[in-house]
């Protein structure tokens, strides 16, 4: 007992330009629904691969970032005491004790911005043995040499190779560039860690330790040992990619808050569009209406095929939308990150939940523009309608 | 031959700022089956008020209609759009017909509302266009058509369920002399080959030759 659906799609494709611009509208507000998820998402992937699953991070407890952390010598030697660390084939710890700075850096583009600087030990190519350095050489222990990342090298100034940063009263000489295919290190500047804890003048107290199990399955004996010595009471271990993708929710938390109530501003103005072109269209096919009633077509089936039309709008408004914000995956933006106060170079990332809540999103709009003026046709005395001519 | 549709103490009145303005007063009348019934009169005599009524598309003040032993006045909005759907036709003074369908899908519609295959849908489409003559035109959209093939279309729409009743207001009131008369040959076939009971109202005396009976109205009553 319906109206076929070719009858909403013709009249659908019917009136383009009216149609058009309605289609525009929802394609915009979807685009930056869209693309606001995407940044947030795009952000947590960023910090969500940085690190390996088989590392663990030791930090202070009340620490709420590398930066506020801090580990002293003996807590140090305590920890490297514990059970179940990896050893390299001639017999050293697979441990990385990490100073981490922020320095204040001039973008290319003009301004400042913050950049972690990361103290490595000799170590650190066994931990994290996905770092390729792609330009110049890595630097050598006990220089102050340093090398970039590479989402930060072509940003900042200085950070060339063979360029000279200052910071910590020295100059500090690039000699390589440095990736993990897109992980949040990508934004660092590293340097051996013993010269940066002298240039800071910390002693031998480090941030953060970064080590490898010798067997990823036994992270809860370690963590065991670790909980149970009191010593170690006022540190934690955590799983390294965990530990930087906490690091990623206050600012992708922020970021859908902020785009998500934005939108849904934005979306009144498309509704309020959708519903225009509809109440345009129902007005225009009264008569039409009154001979599809006449006929013995019911009224919720009226109803279905005014909605249908405006679904239709949404849906091909929503794929447009959606499809200009896909693009964006080929972007990549530098920012703030307010979760570790430093610069986050990061890309747009789409995810199947992104593509379905924009999709719902788009349909919403429809269904509540299209709501109205289809209980409107719905509703038509046929014999008014027919005289409408 | 038995009355298919009778009317008994019809009576219909519009309330229009709280007066009430009669329109039909007090209307008894038979049509019998296979009749060719022409309804004449002045405009605004209530001639498409009673069409309407007898079509199910209106509800009158008082009376009762009895077409084929059921009283349509008594059914319910639902159950009038289902009764409409299998027993009544409708041709329109401006041909009504969907912009956006072609002709064939034109006059396909009426049978979504049945449960025909979609092979019968198909063999009731094209009996209809070929009654009509427009077998070659089945692919144009209205607009693409002439208002005398239009009402062509409009007229195998309204007869491919083959209702009981073919209902016409002014079937020819917006046609040229030569489509119109085309109209009427048309109708006057379906009613002597396909003893189809039609029920037509206009102004036009040429229409009313084909009629097999012909009755006015004058301001809302029948004489
Ligand atoms: N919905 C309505 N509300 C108020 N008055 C109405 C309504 N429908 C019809 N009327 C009135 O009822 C009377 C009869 O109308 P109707 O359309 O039946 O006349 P008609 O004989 O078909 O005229 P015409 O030849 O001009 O088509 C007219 O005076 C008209 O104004
Ligand atoms: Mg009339």
């Amino acid at each position: 007992m319906k109206i076929p659906l070719k009858y909403s799609l013709r009249n659908f494709t019917a009136r383009k330009l009216t149609t058009g611009i309605t289609v525009t509208g929802i394609a915009l507000v979807v685009f930056v629904f869209a693309a606001v998820l995407m940044m947030a998402y795009g952000i947590q992937k960023t910090l969500t691969i940085t690190g390996s699953e088989e590392n663990v991070l030791v930090a202070r407890k009340s620490a709420n970032g590398e930066i506020s952390s801090i580990i002293p010598g003996d807590i140090q030697s305590i920890v490297s005491s514990l059970p179940n660390i990896a050893k390299t084939s001639d017999g050293k710890q697979i441990i990385s004790y990490e100073p981490v700075v922020i320095i204040n850096l001039e973008k290319q583009s003009g301004g400042l911005s913050n950049i972690s600087v990361r103290g490595v030990s000799e170590q650190v190519l066994q931990l994290r043995p996905n770092i390729k350095i792609i330009e110049g050489r890595n630097f050598v222990q006990g220089r102050r040499e340093l090398i970039v990342g590479e989402s930060i090298a072509s940003k900042f100034n200085g950070c060339r190779i063979g360029g000279k940063i200052k910071f910590a009263g020295d100059y500090w000489t690039v000699v390589g560039k440095f990736t993990t295919d897109g992980s949040g290190f990508d934004s660092e500047i590293w340097g051996d860690a013993l010269q940066l804890l002298d240039a800071f003048s910390r002693g031998n107290a480090v941030s953060t330790m970064t080590l490898k199990l010798a067997n990823p399955s036994e992270y809860a004996s370690f963590k065991l040992a670790f909980d149970t010595d009191k010593r170690l009471q006022q540190y934690e271990p955590e799983i390294e990619t965990k530990f930087f993708a906490k690091q990623s929710e206050l600012m992708a938390g922020f970021i859908r808050i902020l785009g998500i109530f934005v939108t849904v501003i934005f979306s009144l103005g498309a509704t309020i569009g959708a519903m225009i072109t509809m109440y345009a269209s129902v007005a225009n096919r009264t008569v039409e209406i009154g001979t599809l009633r006449a006929l013995g077509f019911r009224r919720r089936s009226i109803l279905a095929a005014f909605l249908a039309e405006s679904f239709l709008i949404a849906l091909v408004g929503g794929i447009i939308g959606l499809a200009l914000a896909s693009l964006l995956q080929f972007v990549s933006i530098s920012t703030l990150n307010f979760g570790s106060f430093t610069e986050l170079a990061f890309n747009f990332a789409l995810s199947p939940d992104i593509i379905i809540s924009s999709l719902l999103f788009a349909v919403a709009m429809g269904f509540l523009g299209g709501f109205l003026p289809s209980v409107r046709a719905a509703r038509m005395n046929i014999l008014q309608a027919l005289r409408a001519e | 031959m038995p009355a298919i549709i009778e009317v008994k103490n019809i009576s219909k009145s519009y309330t229009r700022d709280s007066f009430a303005i009669p329109v039909l007063n007090d209307i008894t009348l038979d049509i019998e089956e296979g009749e060719f019934f022409c309804l004449m009169g002045p405009s605004g005599s209530g001639k498409t008020t009673l069409l309407n009524l007898i079509a199910g598309i209106d509800k009158p003040t008082s009376g009762n209609i009895f077409i084929k032993d059921t009283d349509i006045t008594l059914l319910n909005e639902s159950s009038l759009a289902k009764w409409r759907a299998s027993n009544i036709g409708f041709v329109f003074q401006f041909y009504n017909l969907i912009p956006v369908l072609t002709a064939y899908e034109n006059i396909e519609l009426p049978l979504m509302l049945t449960h025909l295959s979609k092979a019968e849908k198909k063999q009731h489409v094209e009996a209809a266009l070929n009654v009509v003559g427009l077998t070659d035109r089945m692919f144009h959209y209205p607009k693409q058509l002439s208002g005398g093939q239009e009402q062509r279309v409009a007229i195998a729409r309204a007869i491919v369920t083959d209702p009981l009743i073919l209902v016409a207001d002014e079937p020819t009131g917006d046609l040229d002399k030569n489509s119109a008369a085309e109209i009427l040959i048309l109708l006057d076939r379906l009613n002597k080959e396909f003893k189809k009971t039609i029920l037509m109202v206009t102004h036009d005396p040429h229409a009313a030759e084909k009629a097999s009976k012909i009755r006015h109205l004058d301001k809302g009553d029948l004489i």
